[in-house]
């Protein structure tokens, strides 16, 4: 990192000793050249969608008939006459609030008890991130769905029935299956873990500091804005999951609608009821939701997210 | 990264029990979480009448018809067909992504243009954006192409670096790349065209080995996509057929839905076994030079 911070006079004045530089107009061609894929894909399949949803949330469509302006009644249905929606927005804040918080712990957990590890690091890494790559299979949702059903493993240890048909416990199944898949923020808590110089336990350690007090004024500060990244992406992911519920639910968000996530809602109102009016409406609610805990998440952040190499790039 | 964790032990001397209680405690924790994985293997080849009824993990003889029953797919679409669909998809998905997204990336880490900062600021904002949000024009834009039920709403926007995720990780590679390399290259004479596929392109490959991987991965998995855009049988992927059990839950379906379900999740766990030194860094770099 230090490192760094001496090229660009290095390369500036190299650039003057070459001489040779294409004229700006043409090197900006080439830039645009190397873009156009994105930029095709930025605004065909981004910013058009997102202007065509806005405007169809305010329709009655159903993909068939030419949409029919209804200014704002998807909007106030939704909020006002339509108790599924509701039932769908608990599930899935209940969840995020569940199932988030328990995958980041347990994976700074784990992080923190494999840095202190000397041999077998790089074995319990790959073993723990594995799931990570597997958990968001069909497969794996169809497992879930049997060891959590009647008979299955988790009733027969614990005796309670089938998680998957109480609605009490259903969603708690599904959580289980994102916790399950702690490997990837394990991996980024881990390397972050990696980047604090051992200089500053080593100095806190001379001046007589426990390990609680160490971790409490050296690893949370040092390794905030790896939490601040790991809280940030898992919290966005969460509101979009989609194939666990499914599984588990039949696609019905079942039992009680405990597990009708506001995705499977959506899927339900645009591709199942062909309310692509309606479901526009719910896509830019969650849009709106989505970037307003991520503002919440970064206004936070400047209380307890600590930025050592501030200004570094 | 390897100097900080060898500076630290010299300090103090480990003291064993610890030492014993963190390898037995991961050993555990490793236990509990390799039983799913255990229990599919294990059921895909049990006899129908042992899937629920039995607490024993192991099955009393091993059903290997599960997995002939497997095979012969369903819906009168064999199992090599559905597995030709998955990598169809998957295979377009990775050369899409390793294309579009890498020369995005380069323009955005190397070349200057105008708007720069703004359309950098926009990319990493997509990254957020919820899929669901431009799925149903999405799907208005193709219905109307003509394109539901083929396989390009899958592929297509691949082609587009529409998965600004990878764009930013190999923007972050590049920038860790010497410019006096291109320098060299255009005192040399070489464009930017010759200089990114000559000088940049071959030293970018770990970054485009994570970003081939993780695209296939994902696109292996994804359902959602590919439940609204397929609905022809003969153009199912694996996870579309397996879905098919969703609905039918007869528990003489079991055995097969699980040989199945292990078919569907061979080419992740090869894919694991053969790159998980990428997997893992690339997933660890993501997060820290972010």
């Amino acid at each position: 990192m230090t490192t760094t911070t001496e090229t660009p006079t290095t390369v500036r004045t190299r650039q003057t000793a070459a001489g040779k530089k294409p004229p700006r107009r043409q090197r900006e061609g080439a830039a645009w050249v190397f873009l156009s894929p994105w930029v095709l894909g930025a605004a065909v399949l981004t910013l058009l969608p997102m202007a065509v949803s806005l405007y169809l949330s305010f329709t009655d469509y159903d993909l068939f008939n030419p949409p029919q302006w209804v200014g704002l009644r998807n909007y106030t249905q939704m909020f006002t006459e339509d108790p599924r929606y509701w039932r769908s927005v608990v599930a899935t804040l209940t969840y995020v609030v569940i199932a988030v918080p328990l995958q980041l712990g347990l994976a700074l957990v784990v992080a923190l008890a494999l840095k202190s590890m000397r041999r077998g690091r790089a074995f319990y890494r790959s073993a723990f991130y594995a799931p990570s790559l597997l958990g968001a299979s069909m497969s794996i949702a169809l497992v879930w769905r049997a060891i959590f059903n009647d008979g299955g493993t988790v009733d027969n240890l614990l005796g309670t029935g089938g998680w998957v048909n109480q609605p009490g416990w259903a969603l708690f199944a599904v959580a289980l299956l994102t916790v399950w898949q702690f490997g990837a923020p394990m991996v980024i808590f881990l390397a972050g873990l990696q980047q604090i110089p051992g200089e500053l336990y080593e100095a806190a350690a001379v001046d007589g500091a426990s390990r609680w007090r160490q971790f409490l004024s050296i690893t949370v500060p040092m390794l905030s804005p790896v939490i601040f990244f790991n809280l940030v992406l898992q919290t966005i992911q969460a509101f979009q999951v989609f194939t666990p519920a499914f599984a588990i639910s039949a696609g019905k968000g079942g039992p009680a609608d405990s597990t009708l996530f506001y995705t499977l809602y959506l899927y339900d109102r645009g591709f199942v009821a062909s309310h692509m009016g309606y479901a526009s409406a719910m896509a830019w609610v969650l849009l709106l939701v989505i970037g307003a805990v991520t503002a919440v998440l970064f206004r936070t952040s400047r209380s307890w997210v600590f930025y050592a190499s501030e200004g570094d790039r | 990264m390897t100097t900080s964790t060898a500076a630290t032990p010299a300090v103090r001397k480990p003291i064993a029990w610890r030492r014993v209680a963190l390898h037995t405690g991961c050993l555990a924790a490793l236990l509990v979480m390799l039983y799913p994985l255990a229990w599919l293997l294990a059921t895909s080849v049990k006899p129908a009448d042992e899937v629920i009824a039995s607490l024993n993990l192991l099955p009393s003889s091993l059903e290997w018809s599960n997995y002939s029953t497997a095979l012969e797919g369903v819906n009168e679409v064999s199992v090599w067909r559905l597995l030709g669909n998955s990598l169809f998809i998957a295979g377009g998905a990775v050369i899409g992504n390793v294309l579009s997204c890498s020369l995005a990336a380069y323009a955005f880490a190397r070349l200057r243009f105008r708007f720069r900062g703004p359309l950098f600021a926009f990319m990493i904002a997509t990254i957020m954006l919820p899929h669901h949000a431009v799925l149903i024009p999405q799907y208005i834009i193709f219905n109307q192409l003509g394109m539901v039920n083929t396989y390009w709403p899958l592929i297509l926007p691949k082609f587009l670096a529409t998965e600004a995720f990878f764009v930013f990780l190999i923007v972050q590679f590049m920038r860790g790349l010497p410019r006096e390399l291109e320098e060299a290259a255009r005192i040399d004479g070489a464009g930017p065209f010759r200089s990114f596929f000559s000088v940049i392109l071959p030293l970018t490959r770990p970054a485009l080995i994570t970003t081939a991987i993780f695209t296939f991965i994902w696109t292996w998995n994804d359902f959602f996509t590919q439940l609204i855009y397929l609905f022809s049988p003969e153009k199912f992927t694996l996870t579309l057929a397996l879905r098919q059990f969703v609905d039918a839950s007869s528990q003489s379906a079991f055995g097969p839905m699980f040989a199945m379900s292990v078919i569907a999740l061979l080419p992740i766990v090869l894919f694991f076994l053969a790159f998980q030194r990428f997997l893992v860094e690339g997933m660890a770099n993501s997060g820290i030079k972010g």
